[in-house]
Formats: structure tokens, sequence, C-alpha cells
């Protein structure tokens, strides 16, 4: 079996290793590069400067880091369940390497199209989580296993929504092959007909990547880090490493399906380096946005993450899926689909600032309730 | 290419990038044994608890109040599968199709909205 790579025939098992080696290549720059910008941004938003000592503008921060990371002791603790605790950074870091296998980088540039690509990303980026709960299990920490169990209920819970913003697109799209989706917005991006799904699927995304104001899972004030407390050195790194290329990952796939990917708005005849420095710039607004949410907005409790995902983002995201269905089915036209999708936003936005200037204190448990009566 | 060797070629991507985030891993992993330092010392492998010396074993209760969201999960997440499929075809098989999962939707809904209004959504 034979398939072409920059114009040459060649086995489909060498193209995709070429193309897999390219990608390790690209996403350990790339987190590098993350990671700085995530210090230097944040830097900037509390009124300091960030790393700036190794290297212009601090650039070789991250070097640096991965150099000592590597030099660090490996400390496995005595009461640590030995399987699941040396198993878990690989179940947390191959899900979210496998998950480039689809990401449409640029015309012709993803290691492999997959007809149900869009399914693949959705299945595949979800397994980590298994990581996760095997991390604060087998660490055998208080703090790990409620950090497991926290990042185990917040990612099922906004697993749904982030599903279903993704099929609302994929019943617009007609397909789930991610290149195809692209090539489809040539004229016109996903996000003016799917305003709404695109909102859900944004704040679906920060939670599945334990980023603020959803990392309660990792929280450091309240359980010193979560579920990778008892790892150091280079292991601890492989979390870090997953966060960030699960952060890179999930831009690229919301670029892509939600913002016209490398071919809005300039068409397909964009030459290469264009196109890579177009789906660059939307992964990068993308992430610029995640990083500045971080710095603006605190940390939710648990039981508002837990009630904005199931009060919430599931039944508008359930809404999203009949009002698209309904329109498409009826071949109505698409500007109803962008109208209803922008009065959506409208209704989330109140929503969500209505419940944050209204907080309400923890339901007391019964007894509690029983007490203060009497 | 006939379409089955398409697939699976399309696939092989997908088997090689387990192979080689599994060999990466190792790889970092193999690599810090070499080069990190390694001393034996008592009380460096005691569990950390901010200082305390911790009671007992952590991995012995957990709140009843996850296994009610993992519940709704599996329910929620099957129907997601179901609309998989559907999203992609429902437009050529037309009204009927569209109606039955507007049932199908309308049916968990209902307990959603039955969950909410006993509770099960209120974290406490």
């Amino acid at each position: 079996m034979t398939t072409s790579l920059w114009g040459m025939d060649i086995n489909v098992w060498a193209n995709a290793a070429i193309r897999l080696q390219i990608i390790v290549l690209v996403m350990t720059v790339v987190v590098m590069g993350l990671i700085w910008a995530e210090r230097r941004i944040l830097g900037r938003f509390q009124q300091r400067i960030g790393p700036q000592k190794t290297g212009p503008f601090g650039l070789l921060q991250s070097v640096a880091d991965a150099v000592k990371l590597v030099g660090k002791e490996d400390l496995r603790p005595k009461n640590a369940d030995p399987w699941t605790f040396e198993l878990a950074p690989f179940l947390v870091f191959i899900p979210i390497f496998m998950g480039f296998v689809v990401v449409p980088f640029i015309a012709g540039w993803n290691i492999s199209v997959l007809e149900l690509g869009l399914l693949y990303f959705v299945a595949i980026s979800s397994v980590n989580i298994v990581g996760w709960v095997m991390a604060g299990w087998g660490s055998d920490n208080r703090y790990a296993m409620i950090g497991g169990l926290r990042a185990a209920a917040q990612s099922i819970s906004y697993e749904l929504p982030l599903v279903l913003s993704l099929v609302s697109v994929a019943m617009f799209a007609g397909t789930m092959n991610l290149d195809e989706m692209v090539r489809q917005q040539a004229a016109v991006p996903y996000i003016v007909w799917q305003p709404m799904a695109f909102a859900i699927f944004f704040i679906a995304a920060l939670a599945e990547l334990n980023r603020a104001p959803f990392d309660i899972p990792v929280g450091e004030s309240e359980v010193v880090g979560g579920p990778f407390v008892e790892y150091s050195g280079i292991r601890w790194s492989m979390f870090m490493l997953a966060e960030y290329a699960g952060l890179f990952i999930m831009a690229i796939i919301g670029a892509s399906v939600f913002l016209g990917g490398y071919i809005w708005p300039f068409g397909e005849e964009l030459g290469r380096g264009w196109q890579l420095m177009l789906i660059s710039a939307k992964a990068g607004l993308i992430i610029f946005v995640v990083f500045w949410i971080r710095a603006s907005l605190p940390r939710l409790r648990i039981d508002q993450l837990m009630g904005y995902s199931w009060k919430v983002l599931l039944p508008l995201v359930l809404l999203q899926v009949l009002v698209n269905g309904l329109i498409l089915v009826n071949g109505w036209s698409e500007v109803i689909l962008g109208v209803t999708g922008l009065a959506g936003v409208v209704a989330l936005v109140t929503i969500t600032g209505r419940a944050a200037n209204r907080p309400r204190s923890i339901l007391a448990r019964p007894a509690a309730v029983k007490v203060e009566a009497a | 290419m006939p379409a089955a060797d398409l697939l699976l070629s399309n696939y092989v991507a997908v088997l090689l990038a387990t192979i080689v985030g599994f060999i990466l891993v190792l790889t970092a992993l193999i690599a810090a044994r070499l080069l990190a330092p390694y001393s034996q010392e008592t009380g460096k492998s005691t569990t950390y608890e901010c200082g305390m010396v911790p009671l007992r074993r952590a991995s012995t209760n957990v709140g009843m109040r996850f296994y009610l969201y993992a519940i709704l999960f599996v329910i929620f997440d099957v129907e997601a599968v179901f609309i998989f499929p559907w999203a992609l075809t429902f437009v050529e098989v037309g009204q009927f199709a569209y109606w039955l999962m507007v049932a199908f939707i309308a049916i968990l809904a209902l307990g959603l909205g039955y969950a909410w209004k006993k509770g099960a959504l209120q974290w406490r």
C-alpha cells in the first residue's frame, strides 16, 4: 500500500512514521513555547515581567526547566500502588498524542484523514481522564485522590456539552471529516452560523483541559496540585506536557471547526506558509484568550462547576441540536441558524452573569438544617 | 485503492501514534533513570501530606455524589453516541428522523428535569 508524501509515492507506514516524527518535534517546541508564553503573558497581566534571564526575553526558560526536570530524582512513595502509579503518565500522555492524528494543520498536512475524525478526536481525547484517576488512586495520597476524583467528575460533566456542541456543527456540515469541514468554510466560518456552539465548546474545552476557572482538580491552594502531587521529575513533566499539548490540540481543533482553519478568509489557493500563519494566528488567539481568562477569573467552587455544566450548558446545547435539526430538515435559511445562535449566546451570557452576581451558599446538609431550626 | 485498503491505511497512523506515544514516554523515563540522581533514604518515600505523618491509607472511601454524576453521565453519553450517526444522515431521511430524535431527546430531557427536581444535580 502506498500513498503520497510531498509528491512521492511512499509506503503508508513510512508516511505515517515520518509525519508522526514531525509532529513530535512540533509538539515539543510548541509546548515549550506555550509554557514560556503563558508565563510571560501572565506576568504582564499581573504587572510583573515574567521569565527574562534565560536567553532573549527568557525564551530558553522552558529548555532550562526541561533540563532540570530530567535531572531530578524520580520518587515513588512506598505506599503507592506500583503499577497504577507507574502507568498513569503513559495513560495521561498517549491519548493526547493520538489526538494529533486527525488535526488538520494546513492543507494536506494532517497525519491522516479519518472519515470520522471528529468522533475519533472526541473519543480519544477523553481517554486520558483514566490516567488522571489512576494517578490519583495510585499515589495513595489524600490530595491526589480528591484531585483525581474531581478531575473525573468535572471531565465527565463537561464531556457532554463539548461533544454535543461539536455534533451540532457536524449536523450543519454534514460530515465528520475534519479536513472536509475546514474546506467547507472557505467563504464563511461556522462560528457565524453556530455562535452558541462555539461559546459552549470553548467553555467545555477549558474544563476538559483543567484550565482556570475550572481548575479545581489541580488547584494548588486546595489540593496542592491534585493527582500529580506525588510525581516528581520527568513523570511530573509528562503531566505538564499532556496538559499543554492538550491546549495546543484543542485550540487548533477549535480554530479549524469554528474559525475556518487554514482556509478562511483567503481561500484554498493560499501558499503553505500563509496557511500556517493563518492557523497559528487563529489558534494563538484562542490560546491567548485562555491565558487571559486564567488571569482574570477566580476559581469556581465545585457545586457551581457541576451545576453550570448540567443545568446551563447541557440544556442549552440540547436545544441547539434540536434547533439545528429543525432548520436543516426543513431546509430553512442559514441566517435563521445564525440569529438563533446569537440569541443563544445572549441567553448563555445572561444566565452566567446572573449566576455570577448572585452567589448562592452551598446547600446545607439536612442534619445541619435541623440543628439550625432547633 | 479499494475502499477497505484506504480505510486501513488511514488508521495505520492511529496505531503508529499509539506506539510512538508509548516510546516517547518510555524514552523520557529511561533518560531520567540514567541521568537523575538516586539515593536511598527512608523519609523520602513517605506520602506527602503537608508535613504531617499520614494516618491511614488514602484510597478508602469515595463520596457517593461522584457515583450519581457518573450514572447521569453514562445515560447522556449513550444519548450522544446515538446522536452522532443521526447527525450525519437525518437530512436525507427527512422529517420522520427529526421528530424521532426530538422524542428521544425529550424523554432524556424529562429524565434530566426529574434529576434536577430531585436535587441530584445539586452538589452537597
